[in-house]
C-alpha cells in the first residue's frame, strides 16, 4: 500500500517538474538563441537566418567588437559602469537613511512624510514636465547626470519596502539603549541600524543597480551624443539604423556600414554576461526583494 | 546638601530638555533631507508643471512666459482617432496583462510549491526569472531574432518546415495583439510566480493535513484551500496593476514592435504617443495634454479601485 502510494507520488512529481521544465526551458531557449547567433559566421546567418544548429561557426564578431570598435564599445561599458556604480552608491546613502527615519515611532513628521513619499506612488506629472524641468531647469541634457538622476536613483516604493523592514527589525530600545550611552542619531544609523540591515540593503541595492545597469530611457530622452552613450543606448542606437535601412531598403542600398547581424548579437551577449554571471550570486536578494513586493507595505 | 543637588538636578535638566524637544528641525529631519529633496525634484515638481497642457509652449519665451491657452491644446488632441486609438490599445493590452499574468503567476507558483525536492525548485525559479533581469533593447534584439523577414527564426525555418508562407510580422498589425502579451507574460512570470509562490509557502501546514486526514486529493487541496488563502495577495496585486491601468510598458511597445509605423493601429499606447509627440514630432501641445490626461486620468483610477475595494473587501484595500 505505501510503496504503491509513493510511487503514484514520485510520478506526479515527474509531471510536475516536466511542465516547469517547458517553462524554464521557454525562459532558457531565447537567449541561447541570442548567444548562437552571436557566434554563427555571418555568411550562413544572411542565408539561413537564425538558428539553433548553425553550419558554420565563427567567432568573427567578437573578434571585430574587440579590435575595430573597441575603443566605442569600452567607452559604452565604462558609462555603463560608472553610472551603476555611482548610481546604486548614492541611492544606498540617501533611500535607507530616510526610510530609516520614517521608521522611528518618535519622529514627530513621521505621517506627513510617509503620506509625501507614499503619493509619489499614486501621482505624477509624466513625461513631459520631467522632460522640461531637467533640461530647461536643470540643464542636464547630454551630461552624464542625466543617466544618474531621472526616475533611477530610487522610488517611493523601495523607501516604503525598507521602513516597514526598520520597523519589523530594529527594536526601538536598542536605539534608546544607545541614546542613552549618548550616541547621536546618525551615529546609531550608521553604526547600529545599518550593520543590521544588510540584507534589505543589498536587496534595494541589487534593484537600483539592475535599473541602472538596464536603463536606455534616460539615454533616449536625453542623450543625443555619442559619447556619453551607455551600452544599451549604443544598441538601441544600432537597432534604430537597421530598422531605418530596412525601410528604406530600396532606395538605400550602399550599405557598406550596415552593423552586421552577428555583431549586434555580440554586443547584446556581451550586455548581458556581466548580470548573468553575477546572477546565481545575487539570485537569493533578488527573490527576496520580489516576495516583499507582494507583501502590503 | 545631597538633596538640594537631587532637587536642583531635574530643574536644570528640563528647560534643557524641552528646548532640545521644541527645536523644528532636528537630527532626524537633517537625515531625511536628501531623500526628500530627491524626491520633491523628481516627483513634486513635475506634478506642478502638469499646468503646461493649458500652455502654448515656446522656447524662446520660455515656460513661465508662453501663453495660456486654456483647452486648446485637448481639443487637438480629442479632435483626432489618435486620443482613441491610444487609451483603447493601453486599457486593452493592460486588462490582457493582468489577466494572463496572474493566471500564469498563480499556476506557475502552485506548481514550485509543490515541488519536492528543493533543489528543483531553485533551479526553476532562477531559470524562469531569467527574462526579468534583462533590459527591453536586449529582449527586442532577441524578439527580432525570431520575426524578421529575411533571417528569423520562424520564417526561414519554422514556416518553410510547415510548408507554409513566410509572414511579415513588422509591418502586419493582425498578429501583434497576440506577440506583445507572449512577450510580457514571458519577460513578467518569473516575477509574478515568486510573489505568488512565497504567498503559498506563507499558507498554514495544517490546513493541508487537515485536508488529508478528509481524504482531500492535491486537486481538491489546492481548489478548496490554496486559492482561497491566496485571494488577498491576488486582490492586491490586481488593485495594483488596475491602478496602472492607464500606464504602458514603454519599451514593450516602443521598442519590441521596433517603432514600426505600419503597426502604430495596435502597438501605439499613451506612453508611446507622449514619447514620440515631445521628441520625435516636436508637438509639445499634444504631448502635454496627452500626459495631463493621462495623469489626471490615472489618479482617479487608483483612488476609484481602492475605493472598490474598500467596500468589498476592506482588509485588502492599499490604503
Amino acid at each position: 500500500m505505501a510503496e504503491v502510494r509513493s510511487k503514484r507520488f514520485s510520478l506526479g512529481q515527474l509531471f510536475l517538474c516536466m511542465i516547469l521544465m517547458i517553462f524554464a526551458l521557454a525562459a532558457i531557449l531565447p537567449f541561447l538563441l541570442l548567444v548562437i547567433s552571436s557566434i554563427t559566421s555571418e555568411e550562413v546567418l544572411l542565408v539561413n537566418g537564425y538558428s539553433y544548429f548553425p553550419e558554420k561557426l565563427s567567432l568573427y564578431s567578437y573578434e571585430y567588437l574587440f579590435t575595430v570598435n573597441l575603443a566605442s564599445i569600452g567607452r559604452a561599458y565604462g558609462i555603463t559602469v560608472f553610472i551603476t556604480v555611482i548610481g546604486t552608491t548614492l541611492s544606498l546613502m540617501i533611500a535607507p537613511m530616510m526610510a530609516y527615519v520614517l521608521s522611528r515611532r518618535d519622529y514627530n513628521k513621521r505621517n506627513a512624510m510617509t503620506f509625501v513619499v507614499f503619493f509619489t506612488m499614486l501621482f505624477n506629472g509624466g513625461l513631459v514636465p520631467q522632460y522640461l524641468m531637467w533640461t530647461q531647469l536643470f540643464g542636464i541634457k547630454n551630461t552624464i547626470f542625466a543617466l544618474l538622476f531621472p526616475n533611477l536613483l530610487f522610488n517611493g516604493f523601495f523607501v516604503l519596502i525598507m521602513k516597514s523592514y526598520f520597523t519589523l527589525n530594529i527594536h526601538p530600545a536598542l536605539i534608546e539603549a544607545a541614546k542613552i550611552d549618548g550616541a547621536s542619531e546618525f551615529y546609531i544609523y550608521r553604526k547600529i541600524v545599518m550593520p543590521l540591515s544588510l540584507p534589505i540593503l543589498a536587496t534595494i541595492g541589487l534593484m537600483v543597480g539592475i535599473n541602472y545597469w538596464n536603463d536606455w530611457m534616460n539615454g533616449l530622452y536625453y542623450i543625443t551624443k555619442n559619447h556619453l552613450f551607455s551600452l544599451q543606448n549604443l544598441l538601441n542606437r544600432i537597432l534604430v539604423t537597421i530598422r531605418f535601412l530596412n525601410e528604406f531598403a530600396n532606395e538605400v542600398r550602399l550599405d557598406k556600414e550596415l552593423p552586421s547581424i552577428s555583431i549586434r548579437m555580440a554586443m547584446a551577449v556581451i550586455g548581458t554576461i556581466p548580470i548573468m554571471a553575477l546572477y546565481p550570486f545575487f539570485q537569493k536578494y533578488f527573490v527576496k526583494g520580489i516576495s516583499l513586493g507582494g507583501v502590503k507595505g | 546638601m545631597e538633596a538640594r543637588m537631587k532637587k536642583k538636578q531635574p530643574s536644570a535638566e528640563l528647560p534643557l530638555a524641552r528646548r532640545r524637544r521644541r527645536r523644528w528641525f532636528t537630527m532626524l529631519d537633517l537625515m531625511l533631507l536628501p531623500g526628500l529633496v530627491y524626491l520633491i525634484i523628481n516627483n513634486y515638481i513635475p506634478m506642478g508643471g502638469l499646468f503646461i497642457a493649458f500652455k502654448k509652449i515656446d522656447y524662446s519665451l520660455g515656460i513661465f512666459k508662453s501663453p495660456w491657452v486654456g483647452l486648446r491644446n485637448f481639443r487637438f488632441l480629442f479632435s483626432t482617432e489618435d486620443a482613441y486609438i491610444i487609451t483603447r490599445n493601453t486599457i486593452l493590452y493592460n486588462i490582457a496583462f493582468i489577466i494572463l499574468l496572474t493566471a500564469f503567476g498563480v499556476a506557475v507558483g502552485i506548481m514550485l510549491s509543490e515541488v519536492r525536492k528543493r533543489y528543483m525548485t531553485k533551479f526553476f525559479q532562477t531559470t524562469i526569472l531569467l527574462p526579468q533581469l534583462i533590459s527591453i533593447i536586449i529582449i527586442a534584439n532577441i524578439v527580432f531574432a525570431f520575426l524578421s523577414n529575411e533571417a528569423g527564426l520562424i520564417n526561414k525555418t519554422i514556416l518553410p518546415a510547415l510548408g507554409l508562407e513566410p509572414i511579415n510580422f513588422y509591418s502586419t498589425p493582425k498578429y501583434w495583439p497576440f506577440i506583445l502579451p507572449t512577450v510580457f507574460v514571458w519577460n513578467r512570470i518569473g516575477y509574478s510566480s515568486i510573489i505568488f509562490f512565497a504567498a503559498v509557502i506563507g499558507i498554514d501546514r495544517e490546513l493541508y493535513e487537515a485536508a488529508v486526514v478528509d481524504g482531500a486529493n492535491k486537486a481538491r487541496q489546492v481548489m478548496h484551500i490554496t486559492l482561497p488563502m491566496l485571494k488577498p495577495t491576488i486582490i492586491t496585486l490586481t488593485l495594483i496593476q488596475v491602478g496602472r491601468i492607464f500606464y504602458a510598458d514603454f519599451g514593450l511597445f516602443y521598442q519590441v514592435p521596433m517603432n514600426s509605423g505600419a503597426l502604430f493601429d495596435v502597438t501605439n499606447v499613451i506612453d508611446t504617443y507622449v514619447y514620440r509627440a515631445l521628441l520625435q514630432s516636436n508637438d509639445i501641445s499634444k504631448a502635454s495634454a496627452a500626459g495631463f490626461y493621462q495623469s489626471i486620468v490615472g489618479f482617479v483610477t487608483v483612488l476609484l479601485t481602492n475605493l472598490l475595494v474598500r467596500k468589498v473587501d476592506p482588509e485588502n484595500a492599499l490604503f
